[in-house]
C-alpha cells in the first residue's frame, strides 16, 4: 500500500512537471501536447488503442514464450553436453554481437508484415538473457549438493542430478533472466512494428507521427508503457509465487 | 526442542557392520605432499574420530573414503569384505546441504528420488520423529534453526541406511549447547554402524569416539589414542576425558 502511495505521488509530480513545461515553455501541441490533451486522445481513440495494444501484447507474449522455451532448451543442452557447448556457445555470443535491430528489416522481408516477424524479433531479443542466466545457474550448483548426490548414487546418473538438483537450484537464476526478458520483450515487438507492420502500437505511433497527431502518439506510448510495466509485474509476481524459497528475489520497492 | 525419549520411539535398525581399509593413500596438493603411504583401518561397527589441525588433509582423507576423490589423491580403498566401498557409504558434511526447495521430509528421502526408487515415507517420518523433527516434516529448511537443520541432515544420513557413515565436522557450526545435544543424538542413532567423524575439536572426539585417531605432521601420519573407558557420549567434565584432553593437546603441540 505504501508503495502504491509513493507511485501515485511520483505520477502526480510527473504530470505536473509535464503540464508546467508544456504551458510555461509555450510549446506548440505538435511538439509537446498537454497531459489533458493526451488523456482526451486516450479516450477518443480507446477503441483503436485497445485493438493495437492487443496485437502488440500478443506478439510480446508469444515472443516471450518462444524465447524462454528456446533459451531454456539451449541452456540445458549447453550444460549437459560438451559438444553442444562447442557448437552453441559461439552462436550464442554471435547472436549478441549482431544488433537485433539491424536484422529487423531482414526478418520483415522473410516473415512478412504480420505477427511472425515481430514474434521473431521479441524471441531473438530475449533469447540471450534467458539462456545466459539459466546456463550460469546450471553451472554453479553448490558443490556440496553434488557431492551428496554422488555419494547417494551407486553409479553417476547425470540426468537424475540435473533433474533433482541442478535444475531446481538454477531456477532463481532463470527467474532473473525472465525478468530481464519481460522488460525488453516489448522493445523487440515495437521495433518489429516500426520496420513494417499493419497493426500494433508501434505501427499506430508511426502512423500518428506522420499525421502530426502527437497527442495520439503520446497516448499510444502511455499504453505501451502500461503494457510493459504490467507484463513485468505479472512475471515478477508469478516467479515469486513459484520460487518462494529464493531469498534473493529483489524487492521491487521495499529495498530500503 | 526436547530430545526424543528412548522408549516412545522405535529404534533405528542398523545395517550389518562393515569395516573399511585404506592402503597407501597419497595426496599431493599444489606441489605439497600432505600425506603419502597412509594406511587407515576402520573397525566394523565402531565410532572412530579423526582429530587433527585445520589444513592437515583430514577432510581430503574423508572425501577419499566417500569416493569423492579430489584431484591429486590416490589410494586403495576396500570394504572389510574386500569389495569396493561405493554405494555403501553415507556422507554428512559441515553444511546441512538441505535443498531449499524441498520440505524436510522430501530432503530426507532425496536419495531414493535420485536413484529413481519409491521413497519409504513412513520410515522417513519415523526417523524424523527420532531426531525430534516430527512436527516440522513439512516445513521448508529455511524456517528451521541451525540445530534443527543439522538434525534433518542426520535423518537424511540415517535414511540412506548405509553400513559406513562418514561425517566431516558435522557439528562445528552450532552453538555449544545444541552441539552437545546433537552429539548425544548422533552417538545414540549411529550406534552399531562404522562411523568416521572428522573434527578439529579434541573434546568432540573424546565425547564421541570409541576409537580416536590423531592426524598430524607433514607429510601427515596417523596414530591411535588409547581407548577411553565408558561408552559415548561421554561427559566432557569426566576426569578421564580431561586427562586425555591434556594428553592430546601435548601431542598436537609436540608435532
Amino acid at each position: 500500500m505504501k508503495s502504491l502511495g509513493r507511485g501515485l505521488v511520483t505520477l502526480a509530480s510527473f504530470l505536473l512537471v509535464w503540464h508546467a513545461v508544456a504551458k510555461l515553455g509555450n510549446l506548440p501541441a505538435y511538439i509537446l501536447p498537454e497531459p489533458w490533451a493526451v488523456a482526451l486522445s486516450l479516450w477518443h481513440h480507446s477503441g483503436a488503442l485497445f485493438h493495437h495494444a492487443g496485437v502488440t501484447a500478443l506478439e510480446i507474449v508469444l515472443g516471450m514464450a518462444l524465447g524462454a522455451l528456446l533459451g531454456c532448451a539451449s541452456a540445458l543442452a549447453l550444460s549437459y553436453s560438451r559438444r553442444a557447448r562447442r557448437w552453441v556457445l559461439p552462436l550464442l555470443i554471435a547472436s549478441q554481437a549482431i544488433p537485433v535491430f539491424a536484422i529487423a528489416p531482414l526478418l520483415v522481408l522473410w516473415l512478412g508484415y504480420g505477427l511472425g516477424s515481430k514474434i521473431a524479433m521479441a524471441t531473438l531479443i530475449i533469447y540471450f538473457p534467458v539462456t545466459a542466466n539459466f546456463y550460469d545457474g546450471l553451472r554453479h550448483t553448490q558443490r556440496g549438493w553434488l557431492d551428496l548426490a554422488r555419494v547417494m548414487l551407486p553409479a553417476p546418473r547425470r540426468w537424475a542430478v540435473l533433474r533433482h538438483i541442478a535444475i531446481p537450484a538454477a531456477l532463481p537464476a532463470l527467474a532473473s533472466g525472465l525478468r530481464v526478458a519481460a522488460a525488453i520483450a516489448p522493445i523487440g515487438a515495437v521495433i518489429g512494428e516500426w520496420v513494417g507492420a499493419s497493426a500494433g502500437l508501434g505501427y499506430l505511433m508511426l502512423h500518428a507521427n506522420s499525421r502530426m497527431q502527437v497527442d495520439l502518439m503520446f497516448a499510444a506510448l502511455l499504453v505501451l508503457a502500461a503494457l510493459a510495466v504490467g507484463l513485468y509485474f505479472l512475471v515478477d509476481a508469478g516467479l515469486r509465487r513459484l520460487l518462494p524459497w529464493h531469498p534473493a528475489a529483489p524487492d521491487s520497492f521495499e529495498s530500503d | 526442542m526436547p530430545a526424543p525419549t528412548e522408549s516412545a520411539l522405535p529404534s533405528v535398525p542398523a545395517a550389518t557392520p562393515l569395516g573399511v581399509s585404506l592402503r597407501a593413500a597419497r595426496l599431493v596438493y599444489g606441489g605439497l605432499t600432505l600425506f603419502d603411504g597412509l594406511d587407515l583401518d576402520l573397525q566394523a561397527g565402531r565410532f572412530t574420530c579423526l582429530l587433527g589441525p585445520s589444513g592437515i588433509g583430514k577432510s581430503s582423507l574423508l572425501r577419499l573414503l566417500a569416493g569423492l576423490t579430489p584431484p591429486g589423491v590416490s589410494g586403495e580403498l576396500r570394504g572389510g569384505d574386500a569389495r569396493p566401498l561405493a554405494g555403501r557409504v553415507a556422507y554428512m558434511a559441515q553444511q546441512d546441504l538441505l535443498l531449499p526447495w524441498l520440505n524436510v521430509l522430501n530432503n530426507v528421502t532425496l536419495g531414493s528420488r535420485l536413484r529413481g526408487e519409491r521413497a519409504d515415507r513412513p520410515r522417513a517420518l519415523r526417523l524424523l520423529a527420532r531426531v525430534g523433527l516430527a512436527e516440522t516434516a513439512l516445513a521448508r529448511p529455511e524456517t528451521l534453526s541451525g540445530g534443527m537443520r543439522q538434525r534433518a541432515a542426520l535423518a537424511r544420513t540415517l535414511m540412506e541406511d548405509r553400513p559406513v557413515v562418514l561425517m566431516d565436522e558435522p557439528f562445528s557450526g552450532l552453538d555449544a549447547l545444541t552441539r552437545l545435544r546433537l552429539q548425544a543424538l548422533a552417538a545414540e542413532l549411529l550406534d552399531g554402524r562404522t562411523v568416521l567423524l572428522v573434527t578439529h575439536d579434541p573434546l568432540e572426539a573424546l565425547r564421541l569416539g570409541e576409537h580416536i585417531l590423531i592426524m598430524n605432521g607433514r607429510p601427515a601420519t596417523l596414530s591411535g589414542l588409547p581407548d577411553l573407558p565408558g561408552a559415548p557420549p561421554r561427559d566432557p567434565g569426566d576426569p578421564a576425558v580431561q586427562a586425555a584432553y591434556r594428553a592430546i593437546l601435548q601431542r598436537l603441540e609436540a608435532a
